[in-house]
């Protein structure tokens, strides 16, 4: 069965189908891609499945659950976690913070609690703390803990944004153009470590990218848009050599 | 007949709400600041209208002329010095309290020059009441001119925009200012422009205000400029027909609100409108909603 | 490294309560040994209210990250319900006691306020919330500058048109006042009472800050929509941090009211122009910065009485110091300057390495 299945996905603004019939699915474990020329709709598609835009037509089924046109927070606490292609962070909070903020829904003591400090709160705090720097292990971000989100480099940055939507503990992750910015070694690095994301966690991505060093080095199927719509789907190589996908790309460019 | 003589009153008020709030919108939408001393540079218009004619004897116009160009340049002075240095201020509240502290400084500095006693302010309109409908109706010379003066205003200042070249600098400043520059407009200038404008226009509210309300004192201007700025967000902040309707509404409301509801309640019954308005319609009447892109 | 920073938010939180705490013993020192002229004892306790109001504000405003410009209205709620639950059980219960009830009740009264208004409030941005609460906070004075209560045998009687409306029995008392508020509240408050409920108010700000539900709330601050999407409850949080914000402003109101023998509303104690002095004790100290507001309040409420000597100048002088000082610390230009005058002056002492990283939400 698959872990996410999108039919008939429709959303219009003003009139333009901004996405129209998309449809997806996605394997449990799967490395998956969507890409398509500038304004095709793909970050659309991102704000449809994490519940920014509500959809005028379609289904999305997580796990099987009916998500459509759940809240954000809702879909995320169903398992959808994703990072955004102009990185948001929380600026003025610590590194680690970010990660904690992240975990948030996983780890409970109540206000008083918090405020009185009571032996709970310690215990978690402590919990919360040595979850968040395994996870910023990950991403060789555990000596820049202390620092100001707003000060790490770029990719750093990019870096603890995927590192952030994992404390959330999902079952689908979804990256926004992770490797905008980026040089190609760290593209390199970045490309290891989301499919060490997957072995380890046991993740399903879908990724959102330009760079087709990228897309063709780790996505094992793709979905191609172009104006809203699904152009081609199916196995990297396959779609990456189909005439209408290059078309799209060299008449768009 | 009681009803529309109240009306009457609101629209003036209110022609004297939408003056200042323009002031308050035409700032807001070019330097995206409340600029919390406007309510004062009407006061200090007031107080120099006042020195003109009630203390110097000279004639009125002249009271007019010297409270207009005094304002203007006091609005000038204001935005070069205060304003100015920090347009690029990491928080957006920085300005509103250097803004605050403007309001306290001309406050103070009319409590020392004239005292704190109330100054009873002689109108400066020579016309006489007009009686309509057998005496029944009496609309003072006052509201009168303070309705035709604010229709003149709001038809010129939208000409102005949208007609003139430095207008339209104006509505490019205040839809991206880098781009202003790029196409070569100036931009510093521009902004001492509106300043100017506001300010006279304060100038002129002021002396509307004081015929009408005629007791001056250094705080006359703070409740008239908060009940102005609510008027600009009421009809959506940034922008100059919205002021004007926002303004012209609220001086209704409230003329009615104490006719009608209760005198001293006057002013938690604008308050109110204002909130259940923004709350239908969260950006005010002719605001823009912009909504952040993800 | 964990540890590490752990103790830094400790050592800084430290200092504050100890700077508080030095400050309290030297004012208290001075008072009792008669140092101290009349007109600063009889500042002391609205300095801890100043205090009050300026750290809860800045919950609002510092770390929740929106603009109130209706923080008196909080405290004129406080301020009443305190002072109507005192000045009814006056002589009723021991009077330590109906203070510290009293004070839990403005608590409780402002608190439930903040969540009334915060609710349809916090749903609007930027300039519309500040308006908006503005709004909210002259419709409180308004209100209250309308409300009779009046209590007999029958019990309690309501009016908003005046005493007489209330027709109570000839023994009957009125409680409050219309615009003559409420007379008589017992002098409960002191500047003990002052620094305990300060020291309280800031374990409340500072631990919540450095709590799962304060890093939600900077969260929010720093980033609506990718706190949406951690799946943190935006509404909750933002209710919450208005709320407590508001429960301190009501207690600081409760002090206010029990130390006075007059309680009005009037523009100058619970109008907006108060709402905008708590404002620029929070910007002037640093916004999100505790320990700045409550060196702000200080200063900006001494400063006025320490320049009572040029007597007619004192308020422009204060107005000029303002503006000075938010151009000096805010504008670009002189920010610029003052990293050119520490590089040339001080490059000789060796800074601390991660000095530029330190954490800047925590002060």
């Amino acid at each position: 069965m698959s872990l996410l299945e999108v039919n008939n996905l429709t959303i219009s603004f003003g009139g333009l189908r901004a996405v129209d019939g998309f449809q997806l699915q996605i394997k449990k474990g799967q490395l998956y891609g969507l890409i398509g020329p500038n304004g095709a709709g793909k970050t659309t598609v991102f704000n449809l499945l994490t519940g920014v835009y509500k959809p005028n037509e379609g289904i999305v089924k997580l796990d099987g659950q009916d998500i459509t046109g759940l809240r954000t927070i809702e879909i995320n606490k169903a398992g959808i976690a994703r990072t955004f292609q102009n990185i948001r962070l929380f600026k003025e909070l610590t590194v680690l913070d970010n990660v904690k903020v992240g975990l948030h829904n996983h780890y409970h003591y109540n206000t008083i609690e918090g405020i009185l400090r009571l032996p709970r709160y310690h215990r978690v705090e402590r919990e919360m703390n040595e979850r968040a720097m395994e996870l910023l292990k990950v991403f060789g971000l555990d000596n820049e803990a202390d620092f100001l989100a707003s000060n790490l480099p770029y990719g750093k940055q990019r870096k603890l944004e995927i590192a952030r939507a994992l404390a959330t503990n999902p079952k689908l992750l979804l990256l926004d153009e992770p490797a905008a910015g980026m040089n190609p070694n760290e593209t390199g690095e970045l490309m290891d470590m989301i499919r060490f994301v997957r072995d380890e966690f046991q993740m399903t991505v879908l990724l959102i990218e330009h760079d087709m060093k990228l897309v063709s080095g780790i996505c094992e199927e793709l979905t191609v848009l172009n104006f809203g719509r699904v152009l081609t789907q199916g196995e990297t190589a396959t779609v990456l050599n189909d005439p209408q996908v290059i078309t799209a790309y060299l008449g768009e460019d | 007949m009681s009803f529309i003589s109240y009306l009457i009153n609101g629209i003036s008020l209110g022609s004297i709400y939408a003056i200042i709030a323009l002031g308050y919108t035409m700032v807001y939408g070019i330097a995206k600041m409340l600029n919390f001393a406007h309510g004062d540079v009407i006061m200090v218009g007031a107080y120099v209208v006042f020195t003109t004619v009630s203390t110097l004897g000279l004639p009125p116009a002249l009271g007019i002329v010297l409270a207009t160009v005094a304002c203007t340049l006091l609005g000038i002075t204001i935005e070069r010095v205060a304003y100015k240095p920090l347009r690029n201020a990491v928080s957006p509240l920085a300005v509103l309290i250097t803004a605050i502290g403007v309001s306290y400084f001309l406050q103070n500095v009319a409590l020392l020059v004239f005292g704190a006693g109330t100054k009873s302010f002689t109108s400066v309109v020579p016309l006489e009441a007009l009686e309509l409908a057998g005496g029944e109706l009496v609309i003072s010379g006052v509201t009168i001119v303070t309705i035709i003066t604010g229709i003149i205003i709001m038809v010129c200042l939208t000409l102005f925009v949208n007609k003139s070249k430095a207008g339209q600098a104006m509505l490019a400043v205040s839809e991206d200012k880098g781009a202003a520059q790029l196409m070569g407009i100036n931009v510093n200038g521009t902004i001492a422009l509106t300043f100017a404008i506001g300010s006279a226009l304060a100038a002129v509210a002021g002396l509307l205000l004081c015929s009408a309300y005629p007791s001056l004192t250094p705080y006359t201007g703070a409740m008239p400029g908060i009940k102005a700025f609510v008027a600009a967000v009421f009809g959506g902040i940034g922008s100059i027909p919205g002021a004007m309707i926002g303004g012209i509404l609220l001086g209704i409301i409230e003329i009615l609100g104490k006719a009608y509801i209760s005198s001293q309640m006057a002013d938690a019954i604008v308050f109110a409108v204002l909130i259940v308005v923004l709350l239908v319609k969260p950006t005010g009447i002719l605001g823009k909603n912009i909504q952040e892109k993800v | 490294m964990k540890n590490l920073k752990l103790n830094k938010i400790r050592n800084h939180d430290f200092i504050t309560y100890l700077m508080v705490l030095i400050a309290f013993l030297i004012a208290g020192i001075l008072s009792v040994t008669g140092q101290m002229s009349s007109l600063m004892e009889g500042l002391l306790v609205p300095l801890c209210i100043y205090v009050m109001l300026a750290i809860s504000l800045n919950l609002t405003v510092g770390i929740l990250g929106e603009l109130s410009l209706g923080h008196a209205g909080f405290m004129c709620v406080g301020a009443f319900s305190g002072a109507f639950f005192s000045k009814c059980l006056d002589g009723a219960i021991p009077d330590g006691l109906r203070f510290f009830i009293a004070l839990l009740i403005g608590a409780a009264v402002a608190g439930m306020f903040g969540i009334l208004i915060g609710i349809p409030v916090l749903r609007l941005k930027g300039d519309y919330l500040a308006i908006v609460t503005l709004a909210f906070g002259e419709i409180i004075k308004n209100l209250v500058n309308v409300l009779y209560i009046g209590r007999d045998e029958d019990g309690f009687h309501f009016s908003m048109k005046d005493s007489i409306s209330l027709n109570l029995k000839p023994e009957g008392e009125v409680i409050i006042n219309g615009a003559q508020g409420i007379t008589g509240t017992p002098n409960d408050s002191s500047f003990l009472i002052g620094a305990i409920l300060i020291f309280i108010s800031l374990i409340i700000i500072l631990n919540l800050i450095h709590s799962r539900d304060g890093r939600a709330i900077m969260s929010i601050r720093d980033n609506r929509i990718a706190a949406e999407s951690v799946g943190i409850n935006i509404t909750k949080y933002k209710l919450m941090a208005f709320s407590i914000s508001a429960a301190i402003a009501g207690v600081a109101g409760v002090l206010y009211a029990h130390n006075l023998s007059t309680l009005t509303a009037s523009p100058k104690n619970f109008g907006y122009n108060m709402s905008i002095m708590i404002l620029v004790f929070v910007v002037l100290g640093g916004i999100g910065n505790i320990r700045g507001s409550i060196i702000a309040a200080v200063i900006l409420t001494l400063l006025p009485e320490l320049l009572r000597g040029l007597s007619d100048y004192r308020m422009l002088i204060y107005a000029v110091v303002l503006i000075a000082m938010m151009l000096f610390n805010w504008s670009p230009g002189a920010i610029e300057w003052k990293e050119r005058m520490k590089e040339q002056y001080f490059s000789k002492f060796p800074f601390r390495k991660d000095d530029k990283n330190m954490k800047k939400e925590v002060k």
